[in-house]
């Protein structure tokens, strides 16, 4: 059966240190849609197991209030990914976000580990959903093979700074020396169906760069944006989220063209603009990002 | 579990604990410090001795100096410094006695 929480709203991911108990025992206050516990790099390398105890006992006894609660396991080339695993699927994590992922093979391991803890720790299968982040250039060339490696992946997000050190240039704050894979990535997600993230933004003082790279992300159609600080969750909700505006003529759209269609016209005006039957899916979308982020009051 | 040599995990920072263990005299021995002693310290004192009860410790010297840990936090750092003075890093029985 497939998780229901598949394409659930994840405009926002807020990464948080699983080693630091002043941060994860209340973020949901700040309402992102997600949060990604890290026990990847922002945890010193001789505190990789003090992490995993504190990260347990938020899983269990911390009431995240519905914000979804992803893991951020070490790399597959270092000696904790596998008990990071057992860990974070026993605590009863909803997702497991893998680094540095280069390949189908990386998700077909990670995938066969969480199997084997679903069955250890009594957890039903499949209810621990994967996502991918993108690091490298190889990693960007094959994300179509990576989106498409299982059905427990959700997406793929891009992770900036190790991703242009690997291109040999560095982040610049224009956006330039992402172009190509913030393109590539969106096109396999889509091609495969599934979702994609973007890189974090690390200048917290620079909110106008931050919003115009929130708009950029949003305009090339990606679903959210990895987050690093609470200041940052209203601009990306506030940009991700419909208009009522653009609520109010994709209702139109969607009432229009079901009732055009009944009566076999393909071609209409709406608001003085030419719809036909492609603007239906588009029209659709908005209707249900407007539900799932809560703005929706229509009957639809 | 028998601890074999001192642990030590957590921090000072605030609402974090650190929590101290090392082989004991053939009790369990706990010595706690925090700001919030007379309000918390008999259910600080409790978390403790179900914790190390779950691990099969009976004899320690546990020292805890509590910034405003939550419940959660004391037991995650207890286990670790216990399980840090045992070297065991993999296969941990989660959900079992760790829980």
């Amino acid at each position: 059966m497939k998780n229901p929480n598949m394409k659930r709203l994840r405009r926002t991911m807020m990464f948080l240190n699983a080693q630091k108990p002043g941060l994860i025992k209340d973020p949901y206050i700040y309402k992102p849609d997600s949060i990604m516990l890290d026990l990847e790099d922002a945890v010193a390398e001789n505190q990789k197991d003090a992490a995993r105890f504190s990260l347990y006992h938020a899983l269990k006894e911390i009431d995240y209030h519905g914000v979804e609660r992803v893991i951020r396991i070490n790399g597959l080339d270092t000696p904790y990914w596998q008990e990071d695993i057992r860990c974070a699927v026993a605590g009863g994590c909803d997702a497991i976000r893998i680094p540095k992922t280069e390949s189908a093979l990386d998700i077909h391991l990670v995938e066969e580990k969480v199997l084997a803890a679903e069955k250890e720790f009594g957890r039903p299968e499949g209810s621990t959903l994967l996502m991918a982040a993108i690091e490298s250039a190889r990693g960007v060339m094959k994300a179509l093979d990576i989106c498409d490696a299982s059905e427990r992946l959700f997406g793929i997000a891009l992770s900036g700074g190790d991703y242009t050190k690997d291109l040999q240039t560095h982040i610049t704050g224009t956006g330039i020396e992402l172009m190509g894979a913030r393109q590539n990535l969106i096109i396999a997600a889509r091609a495969a169906g599934k979702q994609c993230f973007d890189k974090v933004y690390t200048n917290l003082n620079d909110t106008e760069g931050f919003r115009k790279d929130v708009e950029t992300i949003h305009l090339m159609g990606f679903d959210g944006k990895s987050i690093i600080n609470p200041r940052q969750i209203r601009i990306v909700h506030e940009i991700f989220t419909p208009s009522q505006k653009d609520i109010a003529f994709s209702e139109k759209v969607v009432k229009e063209i079901d009732s055009k269609k009944a009566q076999g016209i393909g071609v209409f005006t709406v608001d003085g603009k030419m719809i036909d039957i492609a603007f239906y899916d588009g029209a659709k979308r908005t209707i249900e990002l407007a539900k799932a982020s809560g703005v929706y009051k229509g009957e639809l | 579990m028998i601890i074999q040599k001192p642990g030590i995990a957590g921090t000072l920072e605030s609402s974090d604990a650190q929590v101290t263990v090392e082989p004991g005299d053939g009790k369990i021995e706990f010595e706690l410090e925090s700001a919030v002693i007379n309000q918390y310290g008999l259910q600080i004192r409790k978390i403790t001795y179900d914790t190390l009860k779950r691990l099969g410790i009976d004899n320690v010297k546990i020292k805890i100096v509590d910034k405003g840990a939550l419940d959660c936090t004391l037991k995650a750092r207890i286990e670790g410094a216990v399980y840090r003075s045992c070297n065991q890093y993999n296969d941990l029985p989660w959900g079992g006695a760790i829980q």
